[in-house]
């Protein structure tokens, strides 16, 4: 539950290496050039960003919904789901019954 | 018969209602207007066979004096990010080309209880992200009015639909002004519905918290007929709103006497085309004159709107675009590649190059150390944003904006800096952020004959009011009598010697 | 060398006992053909979206309220984003910063002593699918299974606050014992509906401080949870002897070669990326019907274990054997109203009824067997005779008086028809009598025995063991 206080890159330069781990935490495979033109404009669109620290936000609350929503419920009922061709009909890799992919090691 | 597709739905109603027309009529009308502007790029998939059934349909639903409603047997579209069960689904993306939906939208399942006919699908912006039509991987779309120019995005296609006349009205998604702005630049009426307004339950989220779907009609009566049909709980989407869904038609002949709109000074600024201001300077001058009270108003954080939109949107973004891994559907990279080589290929080679750069840019302002700089922050001036909205909207009952700062921009104009392209939408976001609703609707041409769209905004759940509004400006301005189409349409109308 | 203590907490997920998933309406039944339980909003297609689940709700809430926890009036779904395929959406709905209930804790026994646990927070979520690596089944590739996706879970968090393996072990049963009793999970450890991670760490004994602690994995036994503790502790320790350090990593149970091994993978950086899930609006409970529910909550195991042992005098085996069902225990409470003799009901619980194929739990069953005790107590049956009826008895057929009366099984204690069987038995058996006489005194009970045959065993055994013993004694066999 580690969240670190405010924070910001020192210049709205992206470091490459913070660019590569983005890509590997969105598991984009970006090489060299892509990378470093991402960077780039995630620079510039994170610069554009700043403004927000013009304004004070101080105990001024997230907003997540803009619309006052109540709970919505379900009851437990079970309803059928989708058929077989619907369930695995756009698969890439049907397995029998199941998703195939590749064998994952761990 | 040829200009059968321009009517407007509930010309084409009084037509189906005293039998000069059919369904079946209007249906063929649509497909061959659709085949002359094929240029447009508007569609990404028609449906000729289902659409026709569904026509014949309704005029025997007709014929047996049993007809549905004012949707009924009537042509429509829908932005490629509905899912329409047995129909492809590809939200402009290679990502999901071939990907045929295993189920109906709740706005689609709605659209064919009442009637309506469904053409196809219409071209985007890739996942609905931009605001030209030019991030689509199956080319951009053309404005109807000016091939060398942008329809506006993200539902770029389904504006230029409705310009065009391939469609009676359309369905698209609005997160960051993405119905309203290519409404603006294409001369048609555009509808982003209160937050919750109406269900998104397979609608595919670009962000979640931002994102709702509206018509794009001929007038502002359409508009009313269409959101009828879609608004509503579902109970498929927790984020759907209970509240009921008042008449929006017959809400239409209010006028404005009485009513008070709000002008936002920070919406009439020095960067807006002199044209566009002059305008809305006129439509507004109409209001007043029709009885309406016009006030100043300020909303201070406008300037900080389009920040802040960018970093919730790209955050949702960011996740609600990780189910596209290639595991259950999607177009899997070829070759004997590990797990995670396969997610990673995969991803690079389904997504265009500005859903890559949304996805990074939100994977970033969510991932440790920087989500209270950047999300956290977003969100409590999101809060703040809200405030301004709900300020203003203790002295007027509704906004008046430009809906965009110009006319539509040049294809390619706005592609080398991303920013260029996201200040775009500076008079849009404000209404998604808010949760607002908000209408875009024609109200004059430049000099080069390019429309120009005024926005109305109200505060949560008061479509009725703006729809009151838009309708109030149409009449004075004689919509209702001569609708203007784009050059293409028109041309071929005086050929065959029918008015335009 | 410096004595290490251990430090351990447990993180148990449970699954609750739903019919249908936390966030759509497919099927939680365990063990149908691959994906047959599954539809857009579990599989994670395009536009789907999530509609909370009310009796998942209300389950997980009776958990934490018989835990002793704080449940909130307001909490908030989180989206834990990270890419793996039996994660269909690339995100799990769960619970962050704002978790359904805090704090609570456990008392349990754990090698006769009486420990206690603290609880951190109990939080609700989404369960994963499976990913199946059988060669048989998948050949060279791996195959995911999403019937299991979208069940869902309460994960019960502990503060670190065991110190031992044999307690963790302990602690697991025990909570598992309360959520079967609360009927909210099956606890079934094979099926993988409860299922534990252990973070264990060790530290110079008398400090205050945690040292780097090992998130366990892949523990599905109450066996399995103490010896990986113990080897984890023991390859801790053996590190820290020796001078290094402990890498915070996870690391999975081998239950075959009985050792834990290192499953960090060199890329995967696990940052989750918590924000709150915008598809869903915040969690908000009523308060009256919170406290409905508490009220409705039943006996813990804890409180009825103690009960029965000090209102009933029963044995704390006994008392335990009844409380492990929370339906064995309203038998065993439904017999006792009808008939109060809380010993010989729960020796005839646990030796004849739960010995049954399928025993009928109902209360009218009940009803019967405290009947069939209560003409024991009253000497009009043996409990040999007993037996015999048992055989018979069924929850809606005839009462045991019935039986014995239709079968003429009423015990004979007239003395005179005893005394006579006894007098015919020890004359048959003059060996017997020369026996006894010369200080072999247990064929006094092969005799009791004769003449419990002779009798079709309806005599009553003390009267004619008195007999027997006096017969033998006095030498008379007429």
């Amino acid at each position: 539950m580690s969240r670190a206080k405010l924070t910001r890159p020192a210049a709205a330069e992206m470091d490459l290496k913070v660019v590569r781990h983005m890509a590997r935490l969105a598991h984009l495979t970006l090489d060299e050039g892509e990378l470093s033109t991402m960077g780039r404009d995630l620079s510039r669109i994170l610069g554009y960003v700043a403004k927000l620290d013009e304004l004070d936000t101080t105990d001024v609350p997230a907003t997540t919904h803009a619309v006052a929503l109540p709970t919505a419920w379900r009851d437990d009922l079970v309803r059928p789901g989708l058929a077989h061709e619907q369930r695995l009909g756009n698969a890439p890799e049907p397995l029998g019954e199941g998703f195939g992919v590749p064998k994952i090691i761990e | 018969m040829t200009t059968l597709c321009d009517k407007t739905i509930h010309e084409l109603g009084a037509l189906l209602g005293k039998g000069e027309a059919s369904s079946v009529e209007a249906t063929r009308a649509c497909l061959l207007r659709l085949e002359e502007t094929r240029h447009h790029n508007a569609y990404l998939h028609v449906d000729p066979k289902g659409a026709l059934t569904a026509a014949k349909e309704a005029d025997l639903r007709r014929a047996a004096g049993e007809p549905r409603g004012p949707l009924d047997g009537v042509p429509v579209a829908l932005k490629d990010n509905m899912l329409v069960a047995g129909l492809p689904t590809t939200c402009a993306s290679h990502m999901l080309e071939g990907f045929i939906a295993p189920y109906d939208a709740t706005v689609v399942r709605k659209l064919k209880a009442a009637g309506a006919v469904l053409l196809g699908k219409l071209n985007m912006d890739e996942f609905a992200m931009g605001s030209s039509s030019e991030h689509s991987h199956f080319g951009p779309v053309q404005n109807p009015w000016d091939p060398a120019r942008v329809p506006g995005g993200s539902s770029g296609g389904s504006a230029a639909a409705v310009a065009a006349g391939s469609a009676f009205a359309a369905l698209g998604t609005d997160t960051g002004g993405s119905i309203r702005q290519p409404a603006a630049f294409c001369g048609v009426v555009g509808c982003k519905p209160t937050y919750s307004r109406v269900s998104r339950y397979g609608v595919v989220a670009f962000a979640s918290s931002l994102d709702q779907v509206g018509p794009l009609s001929k007038d502002v009566t359409d508009c009313a007929l269409m959101l009828e049909v879609i608004a509503g709980h579902d109970e498929k989407d927790s984020t759907s709103a209970a509240a009921p869904v008042p008449s929006y038609s017959a809400a239409l002949k209010g006028g404005v006497r009485g009513l008070r709109l709000g002008l936002p000074q920070e919406y009439f600024i020095e960067g807006i085309d002199p044209e566009v201001r002059a305008a809305i300077d006129a439509a507004v001058a109409t209001w007043r004159g029709l009885g309406a009270e016009v006030v100043a108003v300020s909303l201070p954080t406008t300037d900080y709107a389009i920040a802040c939109y960018y970093l919730l949107c790209t955050a949702e973004a960011s996740s609600n675009l990780a189910r596209f891994d290639g595991v259950r559907y999607g177009r899997r990279a070829a070759g004997d590649l590990g797990l995670r080589e396969m997610y990673g290929a995969t991803r690079a080679a389904g997504f265009g190059q500005e859903v890559k750069r949304r996805i990074m840019l939100g994977t970033y302002v969510l991932s440790a150390g920087y989500y209270d700089a950047y999300y956290k922050k977003a969100q409590a001036v999101r809060t703040l944003v809200q405030r301004d909205f709900a300020a203003a909207f203790a002295t007027c009952d509704a906004l008046v904006t430009p809906t965009t700062p110009t006319t539509a921009f040049a294809l390619g104009e706005r592609l080398a800096d991303p920013m260029t392209m996201y200040l775009a939408d500076v008079f849009t976001v404000g209404a998604n952020i808010a949760g607002l609703p908000g209408l875009s609707l024609p109200c004059g041409q430049g000099s080069t004959g390019l429309p120009i769209g005024v926005q109305i905004l109200g505060p949560h759940f008061a479509e009725a009011t703006l729809l009151r509004i838009g309708r109030a400006l149409e009449l004075a301005c004689g919509e209702d009598r001569v609708r203007r189409l784009p050059p293409r349409a028109s041309a071929r109308a005086s050929v065959l010697g029918v008015p335009a | 060398m410096t004595p290490w203590e251990p430090v351990i907490g447990l993180e148990v997920h449970a699954q609750l006992s739903t019919a249908s998933k936390l966030f759509c309406a497919c099927s939680t039944a365990f063990g149908a053909t691959a994906n047959a339980h599954t539809c857009e909003v579990c599989l994670g297609m395009p536009g789907a979206l999530p509609v909370l689940n009310r009796r998942a709700v209300e389950l997980a809430v009776r958990a934490a309220l018989a835990l002793g926890c704080d449940v909130r009036e307001r909490s908030q779904w989180s989206r834990k984003n990270y890419f793996y395929p039996d994660l269909p959406k690339g995100y799990q709905i769960s619970q962050f910063d704002k978790p359904l209930a805090i704090g609570g804790g456990l008392d349990f026994a754990s090698d006769g002593a009486w420990r206690s646990v603290r609880l951190c927070r109990i939080h609700m979520e989404e369960d994963a699918g499976k990913s199946i690596h059988d060669a048989a089944v998948a050949g060279t590739r791996s195959l995911v299974d999403f019937n299991r996706g979208g069940t869902p879970l309460i994960e019960i968090v502990s503060e670190p606050c065991l110190h031992s393996a044999v307690d963790a072990a302990a602690y697991m049963k025990a909570l598992r014992q309360v959520l079967r009793h609360l009927e909210v999970c099956d606890g079934n450890l094979e099926e993988g509906s409860l299922r534990c991670d252990a973070n264990v760490s060790l530290r110079p004994a008398g400090s205050a401080t945690l040292g780097t602690r090992t998130e366990l994995k892949n523990i599905n036994s109450f066996r399995f949870v103490r010896e990986a503790i113990e080897f984890e502790i023991a390859r801790q320790g053996q590190a820290l002897d020796a001078g290094e350090a402990v890498v915070q990593e996870t690391r999975l149970w081998d239950a075959d070669a009985r050792v834990t091994r290192s499953m960090r993978s060199k890329e995967e950086a696990h940052d989750y990326r918590y924000f709150p899930d915008p598809d869903l609006a915040d969690l908000v409970l009523d308060p009256n019907e919170v406290e409905r529910w508490r009220a409705a909550l039943p006996e813990l195991p804890a409180a009825k274990l103690t009960r029965y042992q000090h209102a009933f005098g029963l044995s704390e085996y006994d008392a335990r054997q009844l409380c492990l069902d929370a339906r064995v225990a309203a038998f065993f409470e439904a017999a006792l109203a009808t008939h109060h003799n809380a010993k010989a009901l729960a020796n005839w619980i646990q030796n004849e009824v739960l010995r049954q194929d399928a025993p009928d739990l109902s209360p009218a069953y009940a009803r019967q067997i405290a009947e069939l005790v209560a003409l024991i107590d009253d000497g009009t049956i043996s409990g040999k005779i007993a037996k015999e009826v048992f055989t018979e008895l069924s929850a809606q057929g005839p009462s045991p008086k019935e039986i014995v009366k239709r079968r003429g099984l009423t015990q004979v204690t007239d003395s005179d028809a005893l005394g006579a069987a006894v007098a015919t038995v020890v004359a048959a058996h003059p060996e017997a009598v020369v026996a006894y006489r010369s200080g072999k005194t247990n064929v006094a009970g092969f005799l009791v025995g004769q003449v419990m045959k002779a009798t079709g065993g309806k005599a009553n055994p003390k009267q004619v063991s008195a007999l027997v013993i006096a017969a033998l004694s006095t030498g008379r066999h007429e």
